[in-house]
């Protein structure tokens, strides 16, 4: 705990600069990081035009039950009766059998509004983001199911284990104030 | 309505088959008219709120200070032990590990080489904190506040000594591991440290099975063998070695004087006793002289050899990096080698970006992984060199010390003085009574 000899030789001396550059250098990083400081703090995202819908988001979550869930954006949402994202494509009554729903654990509620317009929500407790729904609005409807991270199930791992299986790259870190990265509205 | 539907359901599928699958909007919005249905807007629950992050740095800076106290003033093991319980279930299982100073690494390096990323504040506190405390005051973090390594001193029941050449041999790991971690998160490839943490599934309680057994593994070998990833794989323990070296203020195991008693002699088990030392006999001397000139002339080699052959592995390392895993898929399926396309392929062919453009990219990442791996290399040559000088150099101790690098300041020694007895006064000064 304490120095014993506090004489100025050789040793002590190149110890003492050495020291000094370390702190110095310490400095300089943190300086450094400082430059380019940003407030909040990062967290993963899909960008859902980027995702290919592949299914690896259910599997590669480090939680048992994946953070990533399927949202539906209702301002895209053409709220059809034939929804490719609820019905297989064989499906042949457009009810709400459990055979005639793509969704392997049945998270899509299908609610009618008035004719010719069905809404479609989301349960996330059951939704398991294997993304079959994305597929099929993506391939036959306006594309208003797709993937995002759900930052109240995230635990933000400072390397995504999804993010590494992820194909296209589609996973990204965005700033923890704006976590969402919503398809863009565009009624053509 | 409904024909018109049709008409454009079945012009979808023919768009489809055509191959267009991303996400247009085909059917226009919903027009309703009986019911005055409002469309909502999807929830967007937040992330973990930014104060809960400021409170773990903190708490990270109380418990390093704490530490610092129990270690260097109050001498005490058993308080030093509750501050690893509680860092265990701070750090570990509540906070769920993520992010830790370990790992902090590639964060920094992933800055300083990607103009795009700024590192959180919190992560930067959580990298330097530790480096800095042990820059005054030893290896305090590592002691009591690191979560791994509370895990691992959580189960050392029956420690064993491994004999120093292992010791320094296996040590070597950790600063390979340390250049490779630092070689991807530079060229934005992976993080490896977190990506192979492996006592993170254990915090989380899930998380990959080969993890898990990697992890389990570990704590086995560390019933017997004290800390094993702090000692011979952790990469942050690599630097934090080197500046307590330096550090103002360190672990004494004896409160005041030692006394050469050598009771102390087994205590750690982690083998950070240093025995005092004897002076070379003088014909030993003459020849440790000439191996010491030689290993010095032997160091520029090795650092060579070492960045020769890491940049020769640049072929094998940039495998890490995605757009050179994908562009090597591309070229073998281009050249009919491979014939299954994998779901990056599919997806890189449906941007219609150019190969040529991808090749380059690729290039361009594998020249930066020939000059990382000159500097890897020549990194690890470089502590095979000082280590191997660090062998035959000759130092003078008087007393038993805890080794300024290898310590990681548990704690575990102090009981074992005598001095420290009389220091709390179980024992009286010269009696040697109880």
């Amino acid at each position: 705990m304490t120095q014993n000899d506090k004489t100025i030789n050789r040793r002590n001396f190149l110890r003492d600069g050495l020291w000094g550059g370390c702190l110095a250098t310490l400095g300089i990083v943190a300086g450094a990081s400082a430059r380019k400081k940003r407030n909040n703090d990062l967290v993963w995202q899909i960008d859902p035009y980027k995702c290919i819908a592949c299914d690896r988001c259910a599997t590669f979550c480090v939680l048992e039950d994946s953070a990533v869930k399927c949202v539906q954006l209702y301002e895209i949402c053409g709220y059809c009766d034939f929804c490719p994202g609820y019905f297989e494509l064989g499906a042949t009554v457009l009810d709400t059998g459990a055979e005639n729903e793509l969704c392997p654990t049945g998270a899509i509620k299908r609610t009618f509004i008035e004719d010719p317009y069905y809404e479609y929500d989301i349960d996330e407790a059951l939704c398991i983001g294997c993304a079959k729904c994305v597929k099929g609005c993506a391939a036959f409807g306006n594309g208003s199911l797709f993937l995002q991270v759900r930052h109240d199930r995230c635990l933000n791992c400072n390397e995504c284990s999804i993010a590494v299986a992820c194909p296209t790259g589609a996973f990204k870190r965005v700033p923890a104030d704006e976590p969402y990265l919503l398809k863009k509205v565009d009624h053509a | 309505m409904r024909p018109l539907r049709n008409i454009l359901f079945g012009l979808a599928i023919s768009l489809f088959v055509t191959g267009m699958t991303t996400g247009v909007e085909r059917f226009p919005p919903p027009d309703f008219v009986e019911t005055d249905h409002v469309i909502p807007s999807p929830t967007s629950p937040g992330p973990r709120q930014d104060v809960y992050e400021y409170i773990d740095a903190l708490v990270l800076l109380a418990a390093l200070g704490l530490a610092t106290y129990l270690i260097l003033k109050k001498r005490s093991r058993r308080a030093i032990f509750a501050l690893t319980v509680f860092s265990l279930l701070y750090f570990g299982f509540w906070r769920k590990g993520c992010v830790c100073s370990i790992g902090a690494i590639q964060n920094i390096v992933f800055s300083i080489f990607d103009p795009d990323y700024a590192v959180p504040i919190v992560v930067v506190a959580f990298f330097l904190l530790p480096l800095v405390f042990t820059l005054f005051f030893g290896r305090a973090f590592c002691a009591a506040v690191c979560p791994l390594g509370a895990i691992q001193d959580m189960v050392l029941a029956r420690p064993v000594s491994v004999p120093d050449w292992a010791e320094s041999g296996l040590r070597l790991f950790a600063y390979v591991y340390l250049a490779l971690a630092v070689l991807f998160a530079a060229t934005g490839s992976a993080f490896v440290i977190c990506r192979y943490d492996p006592f993170i599934s254990i915090f989380r309680l899930s998380g990959s099975l080969n993890i898990l057994i990697l992890g389990g593994c570990l704590l086995l070998i560390g019933v017997f063998i004290g800390r094993p990833y702090c000692r011979f794989l952790c990469p942050y323990g690599v630097i934090l070695r080197q500046l307590s070296r330096l550090s103002k203020w360190r672990v004494t195991i004896t409160p005041d004087e030692c006394i050469q008693c050598r009771l102390c002699e087994d205590s750690c088990p982690f083998g950070a006793i240093k025995k005092p030392s004897a002076q070379w006999p003088e014909q030993e001397y003459h020849i440790a002289k000439k191996r010491l000139a030689f290993l010095l002339l032997l160091l520029p080699v090795l650092v060579f050899l070492g960045g020769w052959a890491g940049s020769g592995l640049k072929g094998v390392t940039s495998q890490a990096h995605e757009t050179v895993r994908l562009a090597k898929q591309i070229y073998l399926e281009d050249n009919g080698q491979i014939v299954e396309a994998t779901d990056a392929s599919t997806a890189f062919r449906a941007t219609g970006q150019q190969t040529k453009e991808l090749y380059e990219q690729a290039a361009n990442i594998r020249a930066r992984f020939e000059m990382g791996g000159w500097i890897l290399g020549g990194f690890i040559g470089l502590i095979i060199g000082l280590k191997l000088i660090g062998l035959s150099v000759w130092r003078r101790r008087t007393d038993y010390e805890a080794d300024r690098a290898g310590c990681l300041a548990c704690g575990r020694c102090y009981k074992y003085c005598p001095r420290e007895h009389v220091r709390l006064k179980k024992m009286k000064e010269g009696s040697g009574k109880w």
